[in-house]
């Protein structure tokens, strides 16, 4: 395996070695850096040619200025980048730092929310073939496709910031909108449920009629305004998520598992009031603490609970927890929405990557550093979303036709241990290298993300960098992106060896 | 075990001896005399339905994809873009239908409302409205749209040629073409397409050709490794073998016997890149790195109109919705090419 993961290694720096020698040659090929001061009447021009000419070391050939850039670079390996100055004599290392920070969380985070996501999709729509989910999925897969990235992300930006900040003024919810939404919530349902037509139905209606309900409650007590979940729900939460885990992992029938997460909530209820002002007043490392301890306890009861399903059950209980934890803090989130809108009266901001100075309680801090991420992330999760969720339906449907699945299901199996034992497993492993080409079209789109919404991220210092032929940021963008692709590409691989024994070679 | 469990021999005329009955010779003379008096007819070969037509592979094929709706609407509604594109402003020195330039500007009327309506349905002076300055945006529309899909239509015979010939050449020879094409794959995971397409974008200078060349060079390499997989399996066959061992020279073999077994594939994967070209030409010339004015594209008439959104919304709308119908009918196309092709995966398989 070591060999394997070091000989992966070096032909990942190969890679990305050859691919610099190339983006730099291409880039300083791709026009002439002093276009527009040789047409420039300016009495300065002169001294400002020569500026940039120093600045860019234009006086060199280009082998010379990649030699330069290069060892400029394998200073890093003693933490001393040199990454050389911009045509404007800016020094790039600073600019580098701030970009690749915002550009790096967005991009990890769509990554993850399309994967859980569009993986789930696909696994339901294989599941449910040829249901109307399945046919809603495909279609909407072929419509993400089909979607220019920029002008979904223009869109967005009118309809979930403009509007959505007119509308959270004075937020109320019309008639029509209100049945739409029900209707839409009953039909997903229906059509995600197995059984026979009437209890679909019957299903869809009584969860539209639900869904009506709350939305109406919601409206009449200003709740998108003044949001809370309250002990009760988050107790409901965390319940839902320890059931739900142990009918995947065990059955229903094992009921030590069950018992072991209905423990883990209850030990959480007990902690809320406990830790209570810790959690309305928190800072970050007050945060991890308390996740730490969360964690332990959930080991703790999975341990005394678990028997001979020692492991399952361990966990079956950090997850409810974890699910615990998550609920208290959306509560506290949600909380604070209220105070966060007093502070920032229209919250989604169309521009930039988080406000200059803002101040405020802990909570709404994270307001402000999150609702900036919402509209970039929706835009490129749902580019990325659709092929996950065809990739993953067609080796879903792959897998379930093979002979051991077959066989399982004959040996009389249940259904939900045929899915997700010997099915999933299977069929999740061509999925890790997807990932590692998609992690490169993300960051593609991200560059046209951040400049529909105004992000100084990498796709702003790549795209400036180009536009004045200055090699100096385009190979900042380069080795920041292609460094992040190479060791997920590797992630995938090693991930895949691990899955698949037999490729490992 | 007595006599009496064998079966009986079939024709011996004992057969209904026999422990298991239905184990009966059809030939048998007992069969015969049970046929005759049923008045049937009898034969030992299969009967064939005569009345049902046989269809070649190539039929089959056509069949299946004319029955996929999706695929047929999609094809009507391309059409039907590419010929208003085309006929209504004209290509080159053929003059269009439309009267309107789409680089002439005029005064604005009613704000440049577009006049399109559908109850009652009207047609109007400026169907698609008016920009800022006047100019009418059907012509320009339909200008973005002609540029539009001639880079897409270019890039996708240009892609389809380079990548058939770069990935068979590696799939049959394998040696130093093959670790080019490997070399150039792994090239595109640390270099995203997008960035790579940009640079090339600029060193093109704004042109529709020069830019529709750059497109091609950069999206070869996925149907190249599709071709090289399908070559790769295909070169270990009987059928390519034999050809070897007449004396066929390598090309022949190549052009005659293993491409025409990929078709399916490529013709497939040649749509596919059409309309992802579609959006990485619009997003490019959204930047600023693809088509540059004067010319213009359904990508630069987005970028130019995006900050007038809240003001006249349909300079927005309408290429948008161009980009993505001809996007989404493309893929679509592909959809129903594929399924056509191989038919494993869908449901209407026969």
């Amino acid at each position: 395996m070591l060999r394997f993961i070091l000989r992966r290694l070096g032909v990942s720096a190969l890679i990305l070695f050859l691919g610099s020698v190339f983006l730099f040659f291409i880039t300083v090929f791709s026009g002439d850096p002093l276009e527009d001061l040789r047409e420039s009447r300016d009495r300065t021009a002169e001294q400002q040619m020569e500026a940039r000419i120093r600045n860019m070391n234009l006086n060199e050939p280009w082998y010379v200025r990649y030699w330069m850039w290069l060892t400029g670079v394998a200073k890093c390996v003693t933490l001393n980048c040199d990454l050389g100055t911009d045509s404007r004599g800016a020094d790039i290392n600073t600019a580098l730092v701030n970009a690749a920070g915002s550009t790096l969380r967005l991009v990890t985070l769509a990554t993850f929310l399309a994967i859980i996501i569009g993986v789930t999709m696909g696994i339901l729509a294989a599941i449910r073939q040829y249901s109307g989910f399945d046919y809603a999925v495909t279609f909407a897969a072929f419509l993400f496709f089909s979607l220019p990235v920029f002008w979904v992300a223009v869109l967005l930006k009118e309809y979930g910031a403009i509007r959505f900040n007119n509308w959270i003024a004075d937020p109320a919810i019309s008639l029509t909108a209100t049945i739409v939404i029900a209707l839409l919530v009953g039909l997903t349902l229906a059509s995600l449920l197995g059984g026979d037509m009437r209890r679909r139905l019957l299903t869809g209606a009584i969860s539209a009629v639900v869904a009506f309900g709350a939305i109406t409650y919601f409206d009449t007590v200003g709740w998108w305004r003044q949001p809370a979940l309250g002990l009760p729900l988050i107790i409901l939460v965390a319940a839902a998520a320890g059931v739900l885990l142990t009918y995947l992992t065990v059955g229903r029938g094992n009921r030590k598992i069950l018992y072991a997460a209905l423990t883990t909530v209850a030990a959480g209820a007990v902690g809320w009031f406990i830790f209570n002002g810790w959690i309305v007043t928190p800072t970050y490392p007050l945060l991890l603490l308390m996740l730490g301890i969360s964690l332990v306890a959930a080991i703790v009861i999975g341990w005394f609970w678990g028997g001979w399903d020692r492991n399952i059950a361990i966990w079956v209980s950090i997850g409810t927890a974890v699910a615990f934890a998550g609920a208290t803090a959306l509560d506290q989130l949600l909380r604070n929405w209220g105070p966060f809108l007093e502070r920032k009266p229209r919250p989604i901001s169309t521009i930039g990557s988080g406000s200059p100075n803002f101040e405020g309680p802990f909570w709404t801090g994270v307001w402000d550093w999150g609702v900036q991420l919402i509209l970039p992330t929706v835009v490129l999760t749902v580019i990325s979303l659709a092929s996950y969720s065809r990739y993953t339906r067609a080796s879903m449907l792959e897998t379930i036709r093979q002979d051991y699945v077959r066989t399982a299901r004959s040996k009389g199996l249940s259904e939900r241990v045929v899915i997700s034992k010997h099915a999933l497993r299977n069929a999740l492993i061509p999925i890790t290298t997807i990932v590692a080409f998609d992690f490169a079209g993300l960051i593609g789109g991200a560059v046209v993300t951040e400049t529909v919404f105004g992000w100084k991220g990498m796709g702003a210092l790549f795209q400036e960098g180009l536009t004045r032929v200055d090699p100096g940021p385009v190979m900042a963008f380069y080795l920041v992106t292609g460094t992040a692709a190479v060791l997920m590409n590797m992630m995938a691989d090693i991930a895949y060896a691990f899955l698949d024994p037999r490729i490992r070679t | 075990m007595t006599d009496n469990d064998k079966p009986e021999l079939p024709g011996s005329g004992r057969e209904h001896l026999s422990p298991i009955p239905e184990q009966q010779d059809p030939g048998s003379l007992q069969h015969r005399q049970a046929a005759a008096m049923a008045g049937e007819e009898f034969s030992v070969e299969k009967a064939i339905d005569l009345t049902q037509k046989s269809y070649s592979q190539g039929e089959l094929i056509r069949r299946r994809f004319f029955r996929h709706k999706g695929a047929m609407l999609s094809l009507g509604f391309l059409l039907f873009i590419t010929l208003m594109a085309i006929s209504s402003i004209g290509y080159g020195f053929i003059p269009g239908w439309w009267p309107k330039d789409y680089a002439a500007a005029a005064t604005v009327v009613d704000g440049g409302r577009p006049s399109l309506g559908l109850f009652p349905p009207t047609w109007g002076d400026q169907p698609f409205g008016q920009e800022n300055t006047g100019k009418d945006y059907f012509a320009l529309t339909m200008r973005g749209t002609q540029r539009s899909l001639t880079i897409a239509f270019t890039v996708g015979i240009g892609t389809t040629i380079l990548g058939t010939v770069i990935g068979a050449i590696a799939g049959y020879f394998r040696g130093w073409t093959e670790a080019i094409l490997m070399r150039v794959t792994d090239l595109f995971i640390v270099i995203p397409l997008l960035v790579l397409a940009a640079v090339l974008g600029q060193i093109a200078g704004g042109g529709i050709w020069p830019l529709a060349i750059m497109l091609s060079l950069v999206s070869w390499t996925g149907l190249a490794r599709l071709v090289r997989g399908e070559v790769l399996s295909l070169r270990e066959r009987e059928f390519v073998t034999a050809a070897e061992a007449i004396g066929t020279s390598p090309w022949r073999i190549i052009f005659k016997h293993i491409l025409p077994n990929t078709m399916g594939t490529i013709i497939v994967s040649a749509t596919l890149t059409i309309a992802a070209v579609i959006l990485l030409e619009s997003a490019l010339s959204f930047l600023g790195f693809g088509v540059q004015p004067p010319d213009t594209s359904l990508g630069l008439l987005i970028s130019t109109y995006q900050n007038s959104f809240t003001v006249r919304p349909w300079l927005f709308w309408w290429p948008g919705l161009i980009i993505l119908g001809i996007a989404l009918s493309v893929n679509f196309l592909g959809d129903g090419l594929r399924d056509a092709f191989d038919p494993r995966q869908s449901r209407s398989a026969d």
